[in-house]
């Protein structure tokens, strides 16, 4: 599904060079579930980033989906990144004055579906994370976790192939966090490959291969196995 | 997705209020001035008679002092207005499909009710193809025929208001009527008629009101009518009697002709030259020739230069504040849009593409253009109505119509999108995943 090589990403100001990320080379697998892992500053985010399709790197190549995608154009881009990929921010990301109905036909808007279609898909997905009840209601109406899973929601709706998640229950509280990460296995269970970067190792236990960055590389490939993963989850 | 576009602008105008309301009030404030005086500027500059208005002509020969020119920063021109002598003889030759002679007088009315007093009304003497020449609709009877110029009668038509006031706006068709002590018989009444400009008599006054009514020329000499319009002489001549004054180098008729075809212009100048070689035999048009004929656009434009400089001066000044205030639009828009790149970002994450973000920003600033050219509407018909206060013009003599409307919101669309260009362009170029990021 998705796979770097020697990817170097290079954040440059007047003063300073930082290199983000420094010959990564990583693989995921489709229908795989990823967890990406690492300290501050370690280039989890800018890897995330680049993956999305949200920034451009300075050496390697990234193919995604069996499509290089190293050289293509911002329409091309923004096209992938409609039609197959799925984001999910730890700040939620919602639009505040479009109820959670429009939020959620945000992408496929882009996409030029039908109406009807596009209904169809909006309603499915907030079943899908329990909120179809309230999807004439504004996000500040609801709470963390609730907003959340409308932002699962808006990226279930567009049937990704690949959902990137970043620090999706950062800012939400432990039984909030749960709910979130059975979600997310839930659509796992049903083909999405998953990239879920977290800073937190029980979270990342119940992923299916944890990937380690130190310094933009990675430094370690761990598969999780099955018992740990069933036990990081009884204590979520 | 244009609909899409528009819903999306109208939330985020409502997102900011106040600071949409100033963006719209500045294309708003800026598409009145300019729309009112592009209306002025517009109604000037307005062909008045498009039906025929290249086929109506206005008659000058320089009958002028043979020593300066009747203007004298414009040496070209002959005097505005022809000698009575010489409206006469072009009557009688009626070279042309119509002719008529023309000048301002006034009547004064006396009523049959003892009670009701004398008063005095505007008239325009002139000849029965004056009606058919300028297109006059009438709303009872018509005008008069060529016999009763020839034989003088005393006939009158009247306008709607005139007919109002005198026989309570009925049918007034053969009633008499006792003016300056004659009496007339109605032939006609005519229905509301406001040519702007006057063009058939800039001479005095492009913008003053129809007279209140018409009589024929030939009475000029047996009813001794006065001119109360324009008079210009320059001979040291005798003019005791009437019949001098008529016989005098003095030109205050004007003179129209209206031709079968833009074609035969150049026939009836060679047609004015001939008749002034006559006279010239007689020591009469001692100046060298100089005949010209000017239709409506020409009569009112190059001859009268009715589109005073000071307007278009105006014009363009009002088209300066109108970029000065796009320039304040533009500010206003670029801090507007700053404060949307956190949702910019995101949907460029979702998968819009730049292109996308740009004409969703684009319709936005449309849909401001669209509101302040509406507003503007609102302030230039108020600017207007404030204009005719202030000289003291008739009511709707300029008005907003349709084709100004249109130019308003085009105009205040197309700047608008204009002005949103560099804001739109800048905000597409948000990094999405800084943003993200940040929030």
């Amino acid at each position: 599904m998705l796979e770097m090589t020697n990817i170097q990403k290079i954040f440059r100001t007047q003063v300073v060079e930082t290199h983000a990320l420094r010959e990564l080379n990583l693989s995921v697998a489709e229908g795989e579930f990823a967890a990406v892992t690492g300290p501050s500053g370690s280039g989890k985010t800018t890897f995330l980033n680049i993956a999305g399709l949200l920034e451009s790197f300075e050496h390697g190549t990234f193919t995604l989906d069996g499509v290089d995608v190293s050289n293509l154009d911002d329409d091309a881009r923004s096209e992938i990144r409609n039609q197959k990929i799925g984001f999910i921010f730890q700040s939620f990301n919602l639009i505040p004055d479009l109820d959670l109905f429009e939020n959620v036909d945000v992408p496929l808007r882009y996409r030029r579906l039908p109406a009807s279609e596009r209904k169809r898909r909006i309603e499915e997905a907030l079943e899908t994370v329990g909120l179809a009840s309230r999807m004439k209601h504004l996000p500040a109406q609801l709470s963390g976790g609730q907003q959340q899973r409308v932002a699962i929601a808006r990226a279930l709706a567009g049937e990704p192939r690949l959902l990137l998640a970043d620090e999706p229950t950062g800012n939400l509280d432990t039984k909030m966090a749960g709910q979130v990460m059975e979600l997310l296995e839930q659509i796992h269970a049903n083909g999405t490959t998953i990239v879920m970067v977290t800073h937190d190792a029980s979270l990342a236990q119940r992923a299916e291969r944890n990937i380690h960055l130190i310094d933009g590389r990675v430094s370690e490939h761990r598969l999780v196995l099955p018992e740990e993963a069933f036990s990081h989850a009884a204590t979520l | 997705m244009f609909a899409y576009y528009i819903k999306l602008a109208t939330k985020s105008m409502r997102r900011n209020p106040m600071m949409t309301g100033l963006m719209i009030a500045a294309v708003a404030v800026g598409i009145g001035l300019s729309m009112t005086t592009l209306s002025v500027y517009y109604m000037m500059n307005s062909d008045p008679i498009p039906a025929k208005s290249d086929k109506l002509f206005a008659i000058t020969m320089d009958s002028w002092d043979p020593l300066r020119p009747f203007e004298e920063n414009r040496p070209e021109l002959a005097p505005h207005q022809v000698t009575h002598g010489d409206a006469e003889r072009l009557l009688a030759i009626g070279y042309g499909k119509r002719q008529t002679a023309m000048f301002e007088s006034s009547f004064i009315i006396e009523q049959d009710s003892e009670d009701a007093m004398p008063f005095e009304v505007s008239a325009r003497v002139t000849d029965g193809d004056f009606f058919p020449m300028f297109n006059v609709p009438f709303i009872y009877g018509g005008g008069w025929d060529e016999s009763t110029d020839k034989a003088a009668e005393t006939v009158v038509v009247l306008t709607k208001a005139l007919n109002e006031k005198l026989f309570g706006g009925v049918d007034s068709v053969g009633k008499e009527l006792t003016m300056n002590g004659a009496t007339f018989r109605v032939v006609g009444v005519i229905d509301r008629w406001e040519p702007t400009p006057r063009f058939y008599d800039p001479i005095n006054g492009a913008f003053n009101e129809v007279n209140d009514l018409f009589v024929p020329f030939s009475l000029t000499r047996p009813l001794e009518l006065n001119s109360i319009g324009s008079d210009w002489g320059w001979k040291a001549e005798e003019t005791t009697t009437f019949e001098q004054w008529l016989n005098s180098e003095a030109v205050w008729i004007q003179y129209y002709t209206e031709l079968e075809s833009p074609g035969q212009r150049g026939a009836y100048e060679a047609h004015l030259n001939a008749y002034v070689e006559e006279q010239k035999t007689l020591g009469r048009f001692e100046r060298p020739m100089n005949n010209r004929i000017y239709n409506v656009m020409e009569w009112m434009m190059d001859y009268h230069q009715i589109v005073a400089d000071d307007t278009k001066v105006l014009l363009g000044l009002s088209f300066l504040f109108l970029m000065v205030c796009l320039l304040s639009t533009i500010t206003l828009m670029l801090t507007k849009f700053v404060g949307k790149k956190s949702e910019t970002s995101l949907r460029r994450a979702l998968g819009a593409s730049k292109k996308a973000i740009f004409k969703q920003q684009i319709v936005e600033v449309a849909v401001i253009g669209f509101s302040g050219g509406l507003l503007g509407l609102g302030l230039a018909r108020f600017g207007l109505e404030g204009i005719e206060f202030l000289y003291e013009a008739p009511p709707g003599l300029v008005r907003l119509d349709w084709v100004v409307m249109v130019a308003a919101i085009t105009l205040a669309i197309a700047s608008s999108v204009a002005a949103g260009l560099y804001p739109a362009w800048r905000v597409c170029q948000v990094a999405p995943a800084t943003q993200l990021k940040a929030q």
